[in-house]
């Protein structure tokens, strides 16, 4: 029995170091990032619906935060979405705090990055728990299962330069 | 009754299948068969850095980043091939798309990356089609055409045997 009790803990910490190590190689990073895959799927927004509140009334669109890379977004970006920094960097996490710091907790706020294939960004899974520890109850990310390029620019959504 | 069930299942199966192709699949590159942008920059050593002084040679392209996972999983092996095909004809060189070039400085040096490596710029991001995902490679022919694409996470062998090919085709 204890036996087993034992098997079922390894299995379960090999699980919890797959699931929130995307790739050993991110030895840059101060710690490491949070896979995407901890971004719980009821919190993920899809490129195509967020194209359509981006059409909608004002007052449903999100406070939309690119997460990643500044020469990316400089290249292109989701139209009216803010540049705040890698979600990965420490620098990053304290300018996404310091752009929410007066927002209501309520306040719909989707974050998105794009840089990599979903399951190795390193940006939107440590962003994403940042707002949610700092009590933000609206928070979605946008799900780029490839990358900005191929999820959102591509299928020809509005993109701004 | 069973046998009809097995039908729909393997129906179900390939379709499901095929969506997870279909997402895969890179867009095409309306890149491929053109003349290659230029690229005038100078790397991170100081040394110049132009595409066009490297005509006559095949050239591997790499876009990268410090926080791309996949991206420093094919630099040894691009580090390997340059050594490997520096004889036939092959240079490599990379564009970081890192915002700090300190990082990029560090990463390198634990690479142990020798080619070139420049720092990249929006512009020369957007003349590339957009370089909005990353890995991207390009690799061009000896009269400076990009003959292949690769975006995202790539078999490496299927690189290697593009430019052994390039490398052979003249």
């Amino acid at each position: 029995m204890k036996l087993r009790n034992l098997s079922t803990v390894a299995i379960a910490a090999a699980f919890a170091l797959f699931a929130f190590a995307p790739t050993a190689a991110h030895a840059q990073f101060a710690a490491p990032p949070l896979a995407a895959s901890t971004v719980p799927a009821a919190d993920l927004i899809q490129p195509a619906d967020l194209n359509k509140l981006l059409s909608g009334p004002a007052a449903a669109r999100p406070l939309i935060l690119q997460v990643g890379s500044k020469l990316m977004f400089d290249q292109a970006h989701i139209p009216g979405s803010e540049y705040i920094g890698a979600g990965s960097q420490p620098d990053g996490l304290n300018a996404l705090t310091t752009r929410v710091k007066t927002l209501a907790k309520n306040k719909f706020i989707a974050l998105y990055c794009g840089c990599c294939p979903w399951g190795r960004c390193p940006n939107v899974g440590n962003a994403y728990k940042a707002l949610r520890d700092q009590g933000f109850t609206n928070v979605k990310v946008v799900y780029m299962a490839n990358n900005f390029g191929a999820d959102w620019v591509t299928p020809g959504y509005p993109v701004a330069h | 009754m069973l046998t009809r069930r097995l039908r729909q299942s393997v129906a179900l199966l390939a379709v499901a299948l095929g969506a997870v192709y279909a997402q895969a699949a890179p867009p095409a590159s309306l890149l491929v068969n053109h003349k290659a942008p230029g690229v005038v920059s100078h790397d991170l050593n100081g040394k110049p850095l132009n595409l066009a002084a490297l005509r006559g040679k095949v050239v591997l392209l790499n876009f990268w980043a410090t926080w791309c996972a996949p991206c420093q999983l094919e630099m040894p092996a691009f580090e390997r091939w340059q050594k490997q095909y520096a004889a036939q004809g092959l240079a490599v060189a990379g564009i970081s798309m890192d915002d700090d070039a300190g990082a990029v400085r560090k990463t390198i040096t634990k690479l142990r990356v020798s080619y070139p490596i420049a720092m990249g710029t929006a512009a020369l991001g957007r003349s590339y089609g957009g370089v909005l995902g990353l890995p991207e490679t390009f690799l061009i022919d000896r009269a400076g055409v990009i003959r292949a694409q690769f975006q995202g996470e790539t078999d490496l062998n299927k690189i290697e045997a593009a430019i052994k090919s390039l490398l052979e085709s003249h």
